[in-house]
C-alpha cells in the first residue's frame, strides 16, 4: 500500500529563483500543485506615505526604487503625471533625450529578464551574454545620469543632464551592436529544442483570462491583444516613430518570450530614429515655475513600462507636496493570476512559470 | 505571551494612536482658527507666531510702519511742492537741497511699495506705478498655473472632446435606473480629459456590473483601483478601460469615512482582488463579498492604517 498525503511547501521569500523577496506557500499532493498562496510586502516602503511630505523633484529618487531595473520609465511616469496637470511644455531635446534613455532602459530590462529567465530553466551562459550587452547600456545611463540603476534624472520640466559630448555617437555605435548579438541570442536560445520543449503551453492563459485578471505588457501582448500605449495612447513623442507592436497568439510562457525579444528591436528601431532626428541643440529643461504647485485637481496618467502599464495618479491641493500619490504598479497586477496558473501544473513548472511574469518585487510592494 | 494578552496590547495600542491622532488634530484646528483671525491684518502669519501676544506686537510694529510711511510721505510733498515751484535763481546750493528731498522721497515710495517709479511728477502718479508695476509683479511671479487658471475661468469653456462620450455613458445608464443613481458626472480636463462618473454607494456594484456587460460600453480591463482618505469622506478611485471602444472612464465612489464599507468588484474584474486587498490595509476600506481580504502589505498585526491622513505610527519599542 501507497500511502499519499498532501504537503505544504514554502517558497522563498530568500530564494534566487523569485528574483527577490517573494514569498510562495503551495501545496503539492506528490508533484501536482493542488493550491499556492503568494505572500508579499516583504520590500514594502510605504513610498506613497513616504512621499504625501515630499515635494515633487523629491518623490523621483523614490520611483527609482520601485522598478529598480526600469528605472527612467518611473521617473518619466511621475513627470508626466505632473506635466500633465500643468500643462508644461517640454523642449524637443528633452523628449528625445526621454526616449532614448527610457528605450535604453527597456532593452536593458529585457535582457535581464532573458538572462535571469533562462537561468531559472538552467542555462547558465545566455545570462553571461546578457550582462555584457546590458552592462554597455548602464555604461551609458551612468555617463548621461551618474547612476547605474537609480538615475534619478528625468525632472518635471525635462531632464536634468544634457547628453555628453559624443553619446549620442555612442548610443549609435550600440545599436547595430546590439542587433547583432540578438541574432546570435535566437540562435543560442530561440530554436533550442530543450527550451522550446520547457516553456510552450507552460502557464497558458485566454486572452478573456489576461484582460479580467488585469495583465499588461508582454502578458497581454502574449494573448494575441496588440496593446501598447506607446502606440495606442502615444504620450511624450512616441508618435513621431515608426513601429510595431509585438503580439504572440500562443498566451503561454513561450509567447512572452517571444514578445520580449521582438520588443528588443522594435526598441532598436525607435533608438535609431531617435537618434537620428535628435536636435543638434536647444535646452533640455522647459519654463518651470522654481516651486512646482500642481493646480487643485486629480490626474491618472499610464505609460508603457517594460513589465507593463505603469500609471500614476495625483491629488493636488495646489501645495508643494501632493496630497495623495498613487502608483499603479505592474508587476503588482500582473503577479495575481499566478495561483490560478499554478494549480494542477508539476511542480518542476513552477519557476518556469514565475519567471515568464516577469515581476520586480521592488514594484511588487511599492 | 498568550493571545489574549496580545490582544489587549494591540488594543492598547490602538487606543493610544487614537487618542494622539485626535490631540493633532484638535491641535491642528487651534492654529488654524488663530490663523483666521489675524489673516486680515497680516500678510501671512509664520508658523512661530501661535502667541495673542506675538501677534499684538507684530500689529504695534506694523502701526508704527505705517505712521512713519506716512511721514516721509508728507515730507516727500513738501519736497516736491518746493521742486515744482518756479527757481528764479539757479543756486547749486538749492538743487542740492531739492534733489535730497526727491531722493527721500523716492525711498518713502520704494519702502511703501516696493516698485516705485522714480519718473513720476506728482506722488499719486508715482502710487499708481507702483501698484501697476506691483500687480506685474505678482502675475509674473504667480506663473504660468495661474495664467492657464484665469484664461479657463475667463474664457467659455470650449466643450472637452471627449464630452459626447460622457453623454452616451449617461444615457445608458439613464436607460437602466430609473431614479438617480449618480452624484456627479465630469470631464475631468486635468487627466487627459477622462469621463469621470460618481456613483451613489449602494449602486457601486451594479454599476460597475453594468459597465463590464453592456455591450455599448464593454470595460473588460480594470486598470487601476485605490482608495484615498479626503479627511471628511474615503473615495475609491477605478480606472476602467474598453479593448473594444477604446475608451476610458473613472469610476468613483464615496463613503464615510469612520465606517468606510463598500462592496468588492473582485468578482467582475478579478484583476480588483489584490487592489482592494491593498485599500484595505493602506486605508482601512472594508470590501464585503471579497473572496480574500487580507492585509496584503503589512501584515495581520499592524495596528493602524498608514494612508490614513490621522495616523500615527504604533512602535512597540517605543
Amino acid at each position: 500500500m501507497i500511502r499519499t498525503e498532501e504537503m505544504l511547501l514554502n517558497v522563498g521569500p530568500q530564494h534566487p529563483s523569485t528574483h527577490g523577496v517573494f514569498r510562495l506557500v503551495i501545496k503539492i499532493d506528490g508533484e501536482m500543485i493542488i493550491d499556492a498562496k503568494p505572500v508579499i510586502g516583504y520590500l514594502h516602503r510605504g513610498t506613497e506615505k513616504i512621499a504625501e511630505n515630499l515635494q515633487y523633484t523629491q518623490i523621483i529618487p523614490y520611483t527609482d526604487r520601485l522598478d529598480y531595473l526600469a528605472a527612467m520609465t518611473n521617473n518619466y511616469v511621475l513627470c508626466h503625471a505632473v506635466e500633465t496637470m500643468m500643462e508644461l511644455e517640454i523642449p524637443e531635446r528633452a523628449e528625445y533625450l526621454r526616449i532614448i534613455t527610457m528605450e535604453l532602459g527597456r532593452i536593458a530590462s529585457h535582457l535581464v529578464w532573458w538572462g535571469t529567465y533562462l537561468l531559472d530553466l538552467g542555462a547558465t551562459s545566455p545570462f553571461l551574454y546578457a550582462f555584457r550587452e546590458r552592462e554597455m547600456i548602464i555604461n551609458l545611463l551612468n555617463e548621461i545620469s551618474g547612476g547605474r540603476l537609480t538615475f534619478n534624472y528625468m525632472r518635471v520640466g525635462g531632464v536634468k543632464w544634457d547628453a555628453p559630448d559624443g553619446w549620442i555617437e555612442k548610443v549609435k555605435a550600440f545599436i547595430p551592436y546590439m542587433r547583432e548579438q540578438l541574432a546570435g541570442y535566437g540562435d543560442l536560445v530561440t530554436g533550442n529544442e530543450i527550451f522550446l520543449n520547457r516553456v510552450k503551453g507552460i502557464g497558458q492563459y485566454t486572452k478573456e483570462e489576461a484582460m479580467d485578471y488585469s495583465l499588461s505588457g508582454a502578458n497581454l501582448r502574449c494573448t494575441g491583444l496588440a496593446w501598447d500605449l506607446r502606440k495606442n495612447e502615444p504620450y511624450s513623442i512616441y508618435d513621431r516613430f515608426s513601429f510595431e507592436i509585438c503580439t504572440a497568439d500562443t498566451g503561454d510562457a513561450w509567447g512572452r518570450y517571444q514578445v520580449r525579444i521582438q520588443e528588443i528591436e522594435q526598441s532598436l528601431r525607435i533608438l535609431e530614429q531617435a537618434v537620428e532626428q535628435f536636435p543638434e541643440t536647444g535646452e533640455v529643461m522647459g519654463k518651470v515655475p522654481k516651486v512646482i504647485k500642481p493646480p487643485k485637481g486629480e490626474t491618472f496618467v499610464r505609460i508603457e513600462s517594460p513589465r507593463g502599464e505603469i500609471g500614476c495618479y495625483i491629488a493636488s491641493e495646489g501645495k508643494k507636496e501632493p496630497y495623495r500619490l498613487k502608483f499603479r504598479r505592474p508587476s503588482f497586477y500582473n503577479l495575481q493570476i499566478l495561483p490560478k496558473l499554478l494549480v494542477g501544473q508539476n511542480m518542476a513548472n513552477l519557476i518556469a512559470i514565475l519567471g515568464a511574469i516577469d515581476i520586480v518585487l521592488g514594484e511588487v510592494d511599492g | 505571551m498568550s493571545e489574549k494578552d496580545k490582544e489587549q496590547l494591540k488594543k492598547e495600542a490602538a487606543e493610544k494612536a487614537r487618542a494622539a491622532a485626535q490631540r493633532k488634530r484638535e491641535e491642528r484646528e487651534k492654529k488654524k482658527e488663530k490663523s483666521n483671525d489675524s489673516a486680515s491684518e497680516m500678510p501671512q502669519t509664520t508658523e512661530d507666531v501661535t502667541s495673542n501676544q506675538d501677534l499684538e506686537k507684530q500689529k504695534a510694529a506694523a502701526a508704527a510702519k505705517a505712521k512713519a510711511a506716512a511721514l516721509a510721505k508728507k515730507k516727500a510733498k513738501e519736497a516736491e511742492g518746493t521742486e515744482t515751484e518756479p527757481t528764479a535763481n539757479q543756486d547749486l546750493e538749492k538743487q542740492k537741497a531739492i534733489a535730497i528731498a526727491k531722493a527721500k522721497a523716492a525711498a518713502a515710495a520704494k519702502r511703501k511699495a516696493k516698485n516705485a517709479n522714480e519718473n513720476g511728477d506728482s506722488e499719486k502718479a508715482k502710487a499708481i506705478a507702483a501698484a501697476k508695476a506691483k500687480a506685474a509683479a505678482a502675475a509674473k511671479a504667480k506663473g504660468k498655473i495661474t495664467q492657464a487658471k484665469e484664461t479657463e475661468v475667463s474664457e467659455p469653456i470650449t466643450p472637452s472632446p471627449q464630452q459626447p462620450i460622457l453623454d452616451r455613458y449617461l444615457n445608458i445608464v439613464k436607460e437602466h435606473y430609473k431614479d438617480d443613481i449618480l452624484e456627479d458626472s465630469y470631464i475631468n480636463r486635468m487627466s487627459k480629459h477622462v469621463p469621470t462618473i460618481v456613483v451613489k454607494l449602494e449602486h457601486y456594484y451594479s454599476l460597475a456590473l453594468l459597465f463590464k456587460q453592456h455591450s455599448g460600453l464593454h470595460f473588460e480591463f480594470l486598470s487601476e483601483l485605490h482608495g484615498t482618505d479626503f479627511e471628511t469622506y474615503m473615495e475609491i478611485y477605478v480606472h476602467l478601460y474598453s479593448f473594444k471602444n477604446k475608451q476610458s472612464v473613472a469610476l468613483k465612489v464615496k463613503m464615510d469615512r469612520e465606517n468606510p464599507r463598500v462592496d468588492s468588484i473582485a468578482s467582475i474584474w478579478p484583476g480588483a482582488n489584490w487592489p482592494e486587498c491593498e485599500a484595505y490595509d493602506l486605508l482601512g476600506i472594508q470590501f464585503t463579498n471579497h473572496p480574500d481580504l487580507h492585509r496584503i502589505m503589512l501584515g495581520e498585526d499592524w495596528v493602524g492604517h498608514p494612508l490614513r491622513k490621522d495616523y500615527e505610527p504604533y512602535d512597540v519599542e517605543v
